[in-house]
């Protein structure tokens, strides 16, 4: 049975036990165990429960990699057994005492879905034992072999990831099949349970087939092939990825509706936003923490030009599309304009000087000094939707195609900068300033050209989110704007365009999603951000390094002469 | 002819006055070397030269101008490159992005031009990254293009850093420490290397440099720097048995007891 290790089961439990706890605590069990995921079997509630507890049984029974079914089968027993401590001892306590003057969400409603609604004694044992089961099952789950592992792991993350998105998913279910079938999936938001199991079992036998057509394929070309062939199987998988891509970017709004639509063109003004600060903070290393008033500029630009309001200096004049080059140029000026005080600032002096900036900007707006340009607190009203040909853009849907062009036209002038010389300029002088400018760089004019072109790329997102929204007030601009821009980047990966989408995705898309998380969505933040720190703190993608020597050997067909020569 | 002419250069931190009163003159095509005891100024006096800090007094003329208290990109368009003695490499960078950004000063499209990639950027770029694997070869680096800077071994990230400083095509190279912490093969390797550049692209060299030997290997000229000013000047084998260097380098009781035993 090898060694077992009572104190790294004594660890595990209680941190799978005080895990539980905390969730218990605040209240989130309670708040989800509304939310059936399952049939009446299983809620969200529940999941948060034992899911410190699975960890912890997790953990441990990997920790005793050389013991056996047997002995790996009682660890898990045993962990979650112990993970069960804590909450039992809070149902006791509430039991005994009142707590509910200073823990409010410690009720009698929590010790309910915590002891099954069987009291302290039958109930408190229940659970003990289902923890011990779901430690057990979690500890048996790593004794199968590598092949079964991927695919019973994969399955069961998809089954309760899209039981939590069931909105989601029954929207585009919805929209495919129409809404009869879709009622007879689904009990309430839940997933019928029969539907969950059939479920489960198909994705698992879809997984392992996958899996092993993917070790035949390997084995198959084993046999040498040309680097021409793997090379051309390679770009025709790329265009094939792209081609679908963008056939599903153009037709996503009209699959998914229009709630998803508006969280998709919320994604994309972040996306246009994070893409701007990326050139500042990712690849230039000036970390501007007053990037929301770019933003500002454009909104309010946009919002000053073109609405019917008296505020509009000259009415009738700009359409959305005559006003757009003035908008961008506008936050060009304005981003080179905070560019020229800060030169000489570097790091945390940078930073705090540009938090200050955002928030001049924004009570600026608010200021009674200047309502009559920027109408102050009541903002700016009336601002027409942009007409495309005769077609108001007025819906999610239509505007979506909006962001998506914006978005794709920041990413192309990002990715054809990136790989110039000014990207390289931008690069060298993040790396180190002083070595920078002893190659010959210019400081100021790299700089400038980097605060100017992410505060346009800023500005154009402003524009839009005011012809999608139609009325902009000062407290749409707040800092809360600036900090997610720059969470989305540092989520996604710092440089990484890729990574600005993956973030924005992650960190504006789910909350808008996760609607019953709306009151944690500040903890999600903060748990999702520490697990990246210890687990990827480069993000979850990476900028990669690009391979040039490679690509050239690729292009020219061998080394060229110059290097024969030397 | 002196490529580089340094007159009464004079730098001071607060009261500490690290480069005093320095006059040197660098021919054209010539190896020389400024050597000196620890923090006798004379990383200080390159510092100067490049730009980095401002001279107090004096003059700096390079190739006929006067570069001294100019920003230092400014002073490497006009042909001078570095290295530092603290290896200072993009190291997040491939080695060839290192190169190419080496070549900054040798690039001229507009940064716009990148945008719809005009014939003249793509051109441009094509040669740019022909010259640096031309570069990286050239110190002994091809395949190793791809590779983050950061993660090369201590040898090649010298020999990149060279590479860096070659690829905006300088007049005059200043070498801070080449061969720090090599062993004696490596330093012979170097000193190989280094004659090579004067010799084959007719780059003037000028070193800071702690290995004697290597110094007066390679060495056509040697100023003997101590508490910022020049205390000696001359041909490896005159330094050699300068006293004031001897002194220098030992302290006086040792430089006498020296003395002494030549004397016997």
């Amino acid at each position: 049975m090898g060694n077992i290790n009572w104190r790294t089961i004594l660890r595990l439990g209680l941190l799978g036990s005080v895990v539980a706890l905390y969730f218990s605590m605040i209240g989130m069990v309670e708040d989800f165990s509304n939310r059936n995921l399952i049939g009446d079997l299983l809620n969200l509630g529940h999941v948060l429960l034992y899911a410190g507890i699975a960890g912890g049984a997790l953990f441990a029974a990997r920790e005793h990699s050389e013991s056996n079914t047997v002995g790996r089968g009682l660890i898990g027993l045993a962990t979650g057994a112990l993970g069960a401590l804590l909450p039992s001892g809070l149902v006791l306590l509430s039991s005994a005492i009142n707590m509910r003057t200073v823990f409010v969400n410690v009720n009698p409603a929590l010790s309910n879905i915590i002891t099954f609604g069987r009291g302290v004694p039958t109930g408190l044992l229940l659970f003990v034992l289902a923890s011990a089961v779901v430690g057990l099952i979690t500890a048996l789950f790593t004794v199968l072999p590598e092949t079964w592992r991927g695919p019973v792991g994969k399955s069961f993350g998809i089954v309760i990831i899209s039981a939590v998105f069931s909105d989601l998913v029954r929207q585009v279910l919805t929209n495919i099949i129409g809404s009869g079938m879709v009622r007879s999936l689904y009990v309430g938001d839940a997933y019928r349970p029969l539907v969950a199991a059939v479920l489960f079992v198909g994705l698992i036998a879809l997984f392992f087939w996958l899996d092993r057509r993917a070790k035949q394929s390997n084995e198959t070309t084993a046999i040498p092939q040309t680097d021409a062939k793997a090379r051309q199987a390679k770009n025709r998988r790329n265009i094939a990825l792209f081609l679908g891509w963008g056939v599903f970017l153009l037709i996503a709004p009209w699959i998914l509706g229009s709630f998803l639509s508006q969280v998709l063109f919320e994604i994309g003004r972040f996306v246009l936003l994070g893409l701007g600060l990326n050139i500042v903070v990712g690849y230039a290393g000036l970390l501007d923490l007053g990037y929301v008033a770019f933003f500002a500029f454009g909104a309010y630009t946009m919002g000053i030009l073109t609405t019917t309001t008296a505020i509009n200096p000259a009415p009738g004049v700009f359409t959305f599309w005559t006003a757009l080059p003035i908008v961008v140029l506008v936050g060009v000026v304005f981003g080179l304009l905070l560019g020229f005080p800060v030169l000489r600032m570097r790091g945390d002096y940078l930073a705090i000087v540009t938090l200050g900036f955002g928030e001049i900007i924004r009570i600026l707006a608010l200021s009674d000094w200047l309502a009559p340009i920027m109408g102050g607190a009541q903002g700016i009203l009336k601002i027409p939707n942009p007409v495309f040909f005769g077609l108001e853009l007025n819906s999610p849907e239509l505007m979506y195609y909006l962001v998506l062009a914006g978005s794709l036209l920041a990413a192309f002038i990002s990715i054809r900068l990136r790989d110039s010389r000014l990207g390289r300029q931008w690069m060298a002088m993040r790396e180190d300033e002083d070595v920078a400018e002893a190659m010959g760089i210019n400081l100021v004019q790299t700089k400038l050209l980097a605060f100017a072109i992410g505060a346009g790329f800023s500005a154009l997102g402003g524009a839009i989110f005011a012809a999608r929204l139609s009325t902009i007030f000062p407290h749409s601009f707040n800092l809360l704007i600036s900090i997610n821009a720059l969470s989305l980047i540092i989520v996604g990966g710092l440089g990484s365009i890729p990574g600005v989408i993956v973030g924005a995705i992650a960190l504006v898309g789910l909350p808008e999603l996760l609607r019953e998380f709306q009151e944690y969505r500040l903890l999600m933040y903060g748990i999702l951000l520490i697990v990246m720190m210890l687990l990827r703190p480069e993000g979850f993608i990476p900028a990669e390094v690009f391979k040039r020597e490679l690509h050239s050997d690729e292009d020219t067909g061998g080394p060229p002469a110059v290097e024969a020569q030397v | 002819m002196s490529l580089l002419s340094i007159k009464n250069v004079t730098k001071r931190f607060g009261g500490l006055t690290a480069v005093n009163d320095l006059s040197l003159e660098i021919k054209d095509n010539s190896i020389s070397s400024v050597i000196g005891p620890n923090g006798a100024g004379k990383t200080t006096f390159f510092n100067c030269v490049t730009g980095f800090y401002k001279v107090d007094e004096g003059s700096i003329v390079f190739d006929g101008e006067a570069i001294h208290n100019l920003r230092p990109d400014l002073i490497t368009s006009k042909g001078i490159a570095r290295t530092y003695q603290n290896i200072r490499l993009f190291s997040n960078m491939s080695a060839l992005d290192n190169i190419l950004v080496g070549q900054h000063v040798q690039l001229h499209t507009m940064w716009a031009e990148a945008i719809w990639q005009s014939k003249r950027f793509k051109d441009e770029e094509a040669a740019a990254l022909a010259e640096a694997r031309r570069l990286l070869s050239f110190v002994g680096l091809q395949g190793m293009g791809d590779l983050v800077a950061g993660s090369l071994p201590y040898g090649a990230q010298r020999r990149l850093e060279i590479a860096r400083a070659l690829a905006s095509q300088p007049k005059l190279l200043l070498l801070d420490e080449p061969t720090a912490g090599m062993n004696p093969n490596e330093s012979g390797e170097m000193t190989h290397f280094i004659r090579n550049l004067r010799d084959e692209l007719g780059i003037t060299i000028l070193l800071i440099e702690h290995d004697m030997r290597v110094v007066m290997d390679i060495s056509e000229q040697i100023s003997v720097v101590d508490y910022g000013s020049k205390i000696a000047e001359g041909k490896p084998k005159d330094i050699q048995s300068n006293p004031q260097v001897i002194e220098a380098y030992l302290g006086r009781g040792a430089a006498s007891g020296l003395q002494r035993q030549k004397a016997k």
